[in-house]
């Protein structure tokens, strides 16, 4: 059901002089590598950190089903058809419990859910591309989820304890759709000349996006420091980039399909796999609003949202009935 | 060579599996087009739930009418290599999803049969059929759980969800007799045991039905004028544009495996 807020702390606004023993101790626990539960005391700025990168993951997964959904009528076969429902199902799932994490912070899943609708809230810029064939949906596991699972495994150690929970549920999940993506990705590789073209389609439109997934460069990442010293991230931007990048060469090679980049190439020396220049300026317009589909998946949204409306009214005037029959009774 | 589509044997077995593989996966497909917009995250969830179920019943059906067929297809075949005049699913469940209202009122009137008619049909002479009931009643039951309690709170919520409620129970109403038909083919496998006598689940889906809707302070409707030709293929419009959708690539891409 949509709830009310739960555990809504009153707006105490940020004091300015948080118990300096307390954030001492904050962050000796950190550094022990203790888990950080919802009751204990917390800083506001871990605490505002937190509920927006939760909820901006929440809200990256509901967004995301929206490119896959747009393939669940058109699946090729059956089976195609019941993995990808039961995916997309999954990706809502991963939304409902990162919700429900983010609320443990004292922020309701209706106000958090409004701050998507209005703008305010970002999601991950990687759903605001069309999937336009059928590898697309190939893509994206292999691809999207590939970047997200090597994002997320380090969060399964992040200091907040409701977080790095929901992280290990959802990254077991993630590597099955990761596995599935590929495996699409096999079958059209090995299929038709037709099949062919249309994974390697796939991977040239997706390849670049998804090494943007990763945020901006080091050097220019705003949020990173202080999140390293309170051990909700683990790895740099960079560094996690780089793990995609060696993680993925080898698979396009096993797929046969070759990846969009003229500059890739092995550094002896290091064994990382060197990339091109990214488009930052790309990703730069797609989280201003300016990707291809952004307005389409906020839209669609939204459209849910309103459509929806009477039906959530409906529910909770029923309830509010039967709880004036249990009184008068 | 691979073909446009596929001419099917007309055995009484097979044709009565492969119309209630189609009923599954019609009605499943119609709950896939839900995903990513339902009201709220957790009936994304319940529609992709009972889709997932009604596809997974229509892909055991289709396994089961291969084997009885013996032609060398596949489930795949059977879905998407047929057009509208070869499917023989009930009205009742490609009509579209219009509002939640209408789902579920669909989904309502469908699981309150097919529920008892799974139930019915675990004791089909038929192994494999009395088999996949087995499976197919357990999540019936909970689609016939879950569609009820929201014909409910839609019915007795609000004026407008009662206004919609009505409207969609409405407008369902005339395909719902449809399910209780039988045709000659089917008479020979009733008296083997193998199908059902529906006509004996009626008056178990009047009485689902009239609790229900007392309940959601709806009202039956009072016309009796039922809709018929799905089973021989003489379907509404929308059947072919959700079969366009649904066979594309097929379609497109003759004898590609994918």
């Amino acid at each position: 059901m949509y709830t009310q807020a739960l555990n809504i702390r009153p707006d105490s606004g940020e004091r300015q002089l948080e118990d300096a023993d307390l954030t001492v101790r904050f962050q000796a626990r950190i550094d022990a590598e203790e888990r950080i539960e919802p009751n204990d005391w917390m800083p506001a700025a871990y605490r505002r950190t937190l509920t927006r990168q939760i909820s901006q993951h929440a809200h990256s997964e509901i967004v995301g089903m929206l490119p896959e959904g747009n393939w669940l009528t058109r699946a090729p076969s059956l089976r195609r058809k019941a993995a990808l429902l039961a995916k997309v199902q999954d990706e809502c799932g991963h939304g409902l419990y990162l919700y429900a994490a983010a609320e443990t912070l004292g922020s309701s899943r209706e106000e958090l859910v409004d701050q998507l609708l209005s703008g305010k809230a970002k999601y991950s810029s990687i759903f605001n591309y069309p999937t336009l064939t059928w590898a697309d949906i190939g893509a994206i596991g292999w691809l999207v989820d590939g970047a997200a699972i090597m994002n997320q495994i380090p969060l399964c150690r992040c200091s907040y304890g409701p977080y790095a929970r929901a992280m290990i549920r959802v990254c077991k999940e993630e590597s099955f759709h990761q596995r599935q993506g590929y495996e699409i990705m096999l079958t059209l590789s090995r299929g038709t000349p037709e099949q062919k073209d249309m994974a390697q389609d796939a991977l040239n439109r997706w390849w670049w996006p998804c090494l943007m997934m990763f945020g901006p460069p080091d050097a220019a990442s705003l949020h990173s420091d202080t999140s390293t010293l309170w051990k909700i991230k683990r790895f740099s931007n960079d560094e996690l980039r780089q793990k995609f990048v060696d993680a993925t060469v080898p698979q396009a090679r096993i797929l046969g399909l070759s990846l969009p980049d003229p500059e890739l190439r092995l550094d002896e020396e290091t064994g990382h796999w060197r990339y091109g220049e990214i488009d930052w300026n790309e990703f730069k317009q797609v989280i201003a609003g300016n990707g291809p589909c952004n307005r389409e998946r906020l839209a669609a949204r939204r459209k849910a949202h309103d459509e929806g409306e009477w039906v959530r009214e409906a529910a909770l005037a029923y309830a509010q009935k039967q709880r004036d029959k249990a009184l008068a009774a | 060579m691979p073909v446009a589509s596929i001419s099917v044997s007309d055995t009484p077995l097979l044709r009565y599996t492969l119309r209630r593989a189609d009923d599954a996966l019609i009605l499943g497909h119609r709950l896939s087009e839900w995903c990513g917009h339902a009201p709220m995250l957790e009936e994304d969830m319940a529609l992709a739930n009972m889709g997932l179920d009604l596809i997974g019943q229509a892909r055991s059906l289709y396994a089961y009418a291969a084997r009885v067929e013996a032609a060398g297809r596949d489930e795949d075949a059977y879905a998407y290599l047929r057009d509208v005049r070869g499917y023989g699913n009930l009205l009742l469940v490609e009509q579209p999803n219009g509002d939640f209202a209408q789902t579920m009122l669909r989904q309502f009137l469908y699981s309150a049969f097919i529920d008892p008619w799974w139930r019915a049909m675990m004791d089909s002479t038929d192994a494999t059929l009395a088999a996949i009931a087995a499976k197919a009643e357990k999540e019936s039951a909970y689609h016939l759980r879950h569609a009820s309690e929201w014909v409910v709170r839609l019915g007795d919520g609000t004026q407008e969800s009662h206004r919609r409620a009505q409207a969609a129970l409405d407008a369902l109403w005339p395909f719902t007799g449809e399910m209780f038909e039988v045709d000659p083919s089917e008479r020979e496998l009733i008296a083997e045991g193998v199908a059902i006598e529906p006509e004996s689940l009626r008056a178990g889906w009047c009485e689902t039905v009239a609790s229900v809707l007392a309940q959601a302070t709806l009202a039956v409707p009072q016309n009796d004028w039922m809709q018929k030709g799905g089973r021989n293929g003489h379907h509404t419009e929308h059947l072919g544009h959700l079969l366009s959708e649904l066979q594309y690539l097929q379609r497109s891409f003759p004898g590609a495996v994918w």
